[in-house]
């Protein structure tokens, strides 16, 4: 009894003590979490804005822009072909029965066409974009970094930022709108493939159908926004690359960041972006 | 050897901090014409953020570092890519992009920094530094196909193939063997004598200080403690600088 009243006493203050600690350790850890966030968002923004930069100056190598497409572009190219096509095939299988049920099996060529355009094709494309190509561009330029090459090109005056980054994210910016064409396209196949699984549809009819109810103000955004997600994926990505810490062990958080940043950028982008289209061009 | 008078380098009073550790505190130095002055010292004594800081890699805290006549961390950049042209830098691990072979490696400056573009001068070029590193036979491979050695005389000839007025040397003979770091070492004071170039060497390798340098600067937790030729500090009566000598 003596004993545990003993505990009491001395043991009531010693845990308030601890947990006050406890509480102040999470608030200052939660404080240098946030400097921490918002230094590295202030980084990333000035990063950008010197790749605006350079990108104004027109110091660009050309032979090494056309090299990056031919990277980006050529390497997810299988990738996206099959994702596209699979895809269409899916969407139409899937939605085929509902509107067998409801009599609109005329409109399933429309619907996916639509969807497809608008928002499947450009989502996932650049999802895969920022998976394949994004984290390839994280581990280079990490690796690069963490081995000195990029530290080699900038004391041989050769301006590494110009050449490393500027072409890589112009890269990024033209090839993910050229992927959703082709992804839209195969995924088009695709469904009018699905589409003949179960029932009997010509090609010519299958594609006049699918593209009726496509506008101008259907492609206009959905292309807009396939750009700023390929330049979000090569900014964010270079950035990771470029600024990696020493040690073989940022490469891999390199890469790994680059693709989880990428896809919540093409997210962001493409919340906004339907919401500007709803404002702005929707009927 | 005896080096030339006239500075082409001269750092005064230089400190850099790293949070709350002091890597330099108050370096002053200079470096003279067709000079090789080995930076000699133990890991971690600030060696490499002593060179990084004189090409422009890292900023001092405070302190002048003069090169060539200009004052390097107060430079704009264009003009610091300026003189950093007239520097060739070997790292460590002599840096060699991966993804180029052998040629593009040394093609890069040329094309990038030089702007040359016609074919026949660069591959003259390309040939000529291969041949004065004896790699002549390696101009296709990757630099992943290369030893060690091989990468560290790639990575040379990359930086002379600019023609640099100085060369600043981060431990070149580190990772290799006896006989490959006698030849790096028999390399540098070819290169010195065939380009008339003056040269920084950091090192913690006494062999590296016996067979190349000038002069000797020894380095310890930040400061200079000795200076003078092989000769004179292999006999000096401090106690650390003869263990590290002898």
């Amino acid at each position: 009894m003596e004993t545990g009243s003993k505990h009491t006493v001395v043991g009531t203050p010693s845990l308030l003590k601890k947990s006050r600690e406890n509480i102040s350790k999470r608030i200052i850890s939660g404080k240098e979490k946030s400097v921490s966030f918002l230094d590295g968002l202030g980084d990333a923004g000035f990063f950008t804005w010197r790749f605006l930069k350079e990108l104004f100056s027109f110091n660009i190598s050309w032979r090494e822009f056309i090299r990056q497409c031919y990277q980006a572009g050529n390497k997810s190219l299988p990738l996206i072909a099959v994702t596209g096509f699979i895809m269409g095939l899916v969407l139409t299988i899937q939605s085929r029965p509902v509107l067998v049920e409801f009599g609109a099996e005329t409109w399933l060529p429309g619907m996916v066409g639509l969807s497809l355009i608008r928002e499947m094709g450009p989502v996932i494309t650049a999802l895969i974009f920022a998976g394949k190509v994004g984290s390839g561009i994280g581990a280079e330029l990490g690796s690069m970094k963490v081995t000195e090459q990029i530290d080699a090109m900038e004391v041989s005056a050769a301006e590494p930022f110009s050449y490393l980054v500027v072409t890589r994210v112009l890269a990024c910016t033209l090839m993910v709108p050229l992927l959703v064409v082709i992804a839209d396209t195969l995924g088009l196949v695709g469904s009018y493939l699905g589409a003949n699984i179960k029932g009997d549809v010509n090609l010519f009819l299958f594609f006049s159908r699918a593209f009726e109810n496509v506008e101008f103000t259907d492609l206009l955004p959905a292309t807009l926004k396939c750009f700023f997600f390929g330049a979000a994926t090569g900014l964010v990505s270079c950035y990771k690359g470029y600024t990696a810490a020493s040690g073989t062990e940022s490469v891999g958080i390199a890469a790994n960041s680059s693709v989880v940043i990428s896809s919540l950028m093409v997210f962001m982008i493409d919340a906004v972006a339907v919401q500007l289209t709803d404002l702005f061009i929707s009927k | 050897m005896k080096a030339e008078t006239g500075n082409v380098i001269t750092v005064d009073a230089l400190h850099k901090s790293f949070g709350s550790q002091e890597v330099l505190k108050g370096v002053s130095f200079t470096l003279g014409q067709k000079e090789n002055l080995v930076v000699l010292g133990k890991s971690g004594s600030g060696k490499s953020v002593l060179i990084k800081c004189i090409v422009g890699l890292m900023f001092p805290d405070s302190g002048t570092v003069d090169v060539m006549g200009n004052d390097m961390p107060s430079l704009p950049i264009k003009e610091l890519n300026e003189v950093r042209k007239r520097i060739g830098f070997l790292f460590q691990s002599a840096a060699l992009y991966d993804s180029m072979s052998v040629r593009q490696n040394l093609e890069f400056p040329l094309r990038r920094v030089k702007k040359e573009k016609n074919k026949k001068v660069i591959d003259e070029k390309v040939e000529e530094v291969l041949a004065n590193v004896n790699l002549a036979d390696a101009i296709d491979k990757m630099p992943s196909q290369l030893s060690g050695g091989m990468r560290k005389r790639i990575g040379l000839a990359r930086t002379l193939i600019m023609n640099p007025e100085i060369l600043l040397y981060d431990e070149p003979t580190t990772g290799l063997d006896p006989l490959t770091s006698i030849e790096i070492c028999e390399l540098i004071n070819e290169v010195q004598k065939k380009y008339e170039s003056a040269a920084i060497i950091i090192t913690h390798d006494p062999k590296v200080v016996q067979l190349t340098s000038n002069r000797l600067l020894i380095v310890r937790d930040g400061i200079i403690t000795a200076e003078g030729t092989y000769d004179v500090l292999r006999k000096s009566e401090d106690e650390w600088v003869h263990a590290f000598l002898n």
